[in-house]
């Protein structure tokens, strides 16, 4: 679904993304996990084309996502709260989506009427706009509407920080459900390795922009994801 | 500390990501500076002479004294459109040990540098100095008049700051201003009650009491104070946040589905300017000024010069279009990266901006049609200037957003949050409106004031045609710097 050939990003001489080859098969969940700088959202930002490669090109179910914006509507991403619209409430923000995403009102309320669960009640018919929830419910918000219009490609990135421990319990049980689809390739980064492992097909730990490790998750994957980050 | 300050001041100016066109502008800005300092020095020195030879039977320190305070207030009313306020970023600062108080001083101290406060300077030294070497008055009083006109500017300087502030939160606020200041000068000219006697009084009481000029300097300190102390109860995060909470007013705006494509982003564009503080006062101001007219129209002095009509044509009909197109995308700037990785044509995107603003444009016009009062001609060149706009400024200033890498923070609370309100947005659109008046002006002068007419509404109406290509082709230059902008709408300023 994904081919990733010879990108690198570099800021001022400074190599912090240099990927030779990754390919990631249709319907796989993967994780991505490294320290802080690893290079996480550098290269969600390449494969989302918010920002220029150095050298090279990612493709996205053939398309070469900086030449071509046709992977937009089946790429759906949350990176960070700078996704969400303040100034719109969670319904409002949900229907936009919808509307960008070729859904109609009935498709969104079917959609959030599945989540109801994992917004807990907190989210929907609160009269508050979006600016003004806590940063767990905005996320909660921007990590739904990428289920928006079936993506076949999902990106999140870091998930489940700032999320309390029952709602991180929930976003896993909804990423195992999406990775059963086999139509649905998921992209997840997270700093915690066991999340990870939990919930992903196969693990590629970054370090310094570099690809250290790449294994399909087993038994023994959190033990050797640990011992590669042990100090 | 200060240093400190001094030095973090500089280095936001230089780092951001705008510096290039803050320079430019920068530059532009110091031109008229010049300029201005220029025609208050004249002003300044020209004074004594013109009235001494005008007015022979009175003493010329006593007619300025008496007509002070119209200029005190229209200086109110220039800086508050004008002068923009000192804004730093405090947020990064609250929990470092820093005494709160001496960062209100710095902003409170920052401001009396500014350009405004030079301007009065310039009239009142050269004029002191002619009463002093030609008026007979002792030189010691008019050193004291000198000063305290010195201190009344001040006054104004730090007035205009809590008048401001109260804008921010609501703009009929400044209007009872206005009005009291009209109603005052209309008592005077018809004679009812001369407040001009009364300045007169009081400063020519303080030329022969210079003890008196205790009294502006009282009056100065205690509106100091009051700023301060406006300042040090904002001075925490959860006072801007009280006002942030605001019970969410979901409203029904379906309607714009007929709009088709564009109606997703027209809808989101109308709830951004409605919910947001800083884009609604924009809608304000665009009433505010369709009494601009009034202000030339009723002037005889302009009644020979109809390309000046034009600049006021453009401006009546396109002010919303000058104030709102000047910061596309940036109004987005917030939210900017998930706009680019969703599903959305920019052409769509910007079509749905110039939709907006092009029924801006037909509001206003409709609104200005009451200038009909004042001659055919004016309508017609109004509804001329509104094509122009429609056809011509809007894809200008599209056209020009594809270079905009400033980001504009919607969430700040009002608290020092006045992007956007100085004398900087108006530079920008000066162009625009100088641009068809020169058209206007070169037909009006070879030809006739119809076919100047006909001239800029036919490069609106060719405009208007060709729309959807120049479109197209803007739209390839916001996908062209999509990165730029980007990596721009990222830093945080103040």
């Amino acid at each position: 679904m994904i081919q990733v050939n010879n990108i690198s990003k570099k800021y001022n001489g400074t190599t912090v993304l240099k990927i030779d080859v990754l390919e990631i098969p249709k319907g796989q969940s993967l994780g991505l996990v490294g320290n802080n700088g690893a290079g996480k959202t550098t290269f969600f930002s390449l494969l989302l084309d918010l920002i220029k490669p150095t050298t090279g090109a990612i493709i996205n179910n053939e398309i070469q996502v900086n030449t071509s914006e046709a992977w937009k509507p089946f790429t759906a991403a949350f990176i960070d709260e700078s996704f969400l619209i303040g100034y719109l409430t969670p319904e409002e923000y949900f229907y936009f989506i919808g509307d960008l995403r070729g859904q109609n009102k009935a498709d969104i309320d079917a959609l959030l009427e599945k989540y109801a669960e994992f917004f807990n009640g907190e989210i929907l018919k609160n009269k508050k706009y979006l600016r003004d929830l806590s940063k767990g419910n905005q996320k909660k918000v921007g990590i739904i509407a990428t289920l928006i219009g079936n993506p076949k490609v999902v990106i999140l990135d870091e998930p489940f920080a700032n999320l309390d421990p029952t709602t991180v319990n929930r976003l896993k049980k909804v990423i195992k459900e999406l990775s059963q689809d086999p139509e649905i390739t998921i992209l997840v980064s997270s700093h915690d390795l066991q999340h990870t492992v939990e919930v992903c097909d196969r693990i590629v730990a970054l370090n310094k922009g570099e690809i250290v490790k790449d294994i399909q998750t087993s038994n023994e994957t959190l033990q050797e994801l640990e011992a590669f980050f042990a100090v | 500390m200060f240093k400190h300050f001094i030095n973090l001041e500089s280095k936001a100016f230089f780092r951001s990501a705008s510096v290039g066109k803050s320079i430019g502008l920068k530059i532009l800005m110091g031109f008229l500076v010049v300029y201005f300092l220029l025609v208050f020095l004249v002003l300044g020195i020209a004074l004594y002479p013109i009235l001494e030879k005008s007015f022979p039977d009175q003493k010329p320190l006593a007619i300025v004294n008496s007509f002070v305070i119209f200029w005190l207030f229209f200086e109110l009313v220039f800086r508050f459109f004008m002068q923009s306020l000192p804004v730093m970023n405090i947020k990064p600062l609250l929990v470092l040990p820093i005494n709160k108080q001496s960062v209100i001083h710095f902003i409170l101290l920052k401001s009396l540098t500014s350009i405004y406060n030079i301007f009065p300077l310039l009239v009142i030294i050269p004029f002191g100095v002619y009463n002093i070497t030609k008026g007979n008055y002792n030189s010691l009083n008019i050193i004291v008049w000198m000063f305290s006109m010195y201190v009344l500017a001040l006054m104004v300087n730090y007035s205009n700051f809590l008048i401001k502030k109260k804008f921010a939160e609501n703009i009929v606020a400044f209007l009872p201003f206005v009005l009291l200041g009209l109603v005052f000068f209309g008592l005077d000219y018809y004679g009812v009650f001369k407040i001009t006697i009364i300045s007169g009084i009081l400063l020519d009481g303080l030329v022969t009491q210079p003890i008196l000029a205790l009294v502006p300097i009282v009056i100065l300190v205690g509106l100091y104070f009051l700023n301060f102390r406006y300042l040090k109860t904002n001075f925490y995060l959860d006072s801007s946040l009280q006002s942030k909470v605001q019970e969410a007013k979901t409203s029904d705006l379906t309607w714009t589905k007929r709009f088709g494509d564009i109606a997703p982003f027209l809808a989101l564009d109308l709830k951004m300017i409605w919910r947001n503080k800083r884009p609604k006062t924009v809608i304000w101001i665009s009433l505010i000024f369709l009494a601009y007219g009034l202000l030339i129209y009723t002037n005889p002095h302009y009644k020979d010069t109809p390309a000046f009509f034009v600049v006021v044509g453009i401006l009546m009909t396109g002010v919303f279009m000058l104030n709102f197109g000047q910061f596309v995308p940036s109004w987005d700037s917030n939210y900017y990266g998930m706009m680019m990785s969703q599903n959305i044509p920019m052409k769509q995107y910007l079509a749905s901006k110039a939709g907006l603003m092009s029924v801006s444009v037909i509001v206003l016009a409709v609104l200005s049609t009451p200038y009909l009062y004042f001659g055919w001609n004016v309508l017609a060149i109004n509804l001329s200037c509104a094509v122009y706009n429609l056809g011509v400024n809007i894809p200008i200033l599209l056209f020009a957003g594809s270079y905009n890498k400033k980001r504009i923070d919607l969430e700040k609370s009002p608290f020092m949050n006045y992007q956007g309100t100085g004398a900087t947005q108006w530079i920008v659109g000066l162009p625009l409106m100088l641009l068809p008046a020169l058209i206007f002006f070169a037909f009006y002068k070879l030809v006739n004031i119809e076919s100047a007419m006909v001239a800029i509404a036919a490069l609106g109406i060719i405009g208007l045609v060709f729309r959807s290509f120049i479109l197209s082709k803007i739209a390839e230059g916001y996908t062209k710097r999509k990165y730029e902008t980007l990596s721009g709408f990222k830093q945080q300023e103040n």
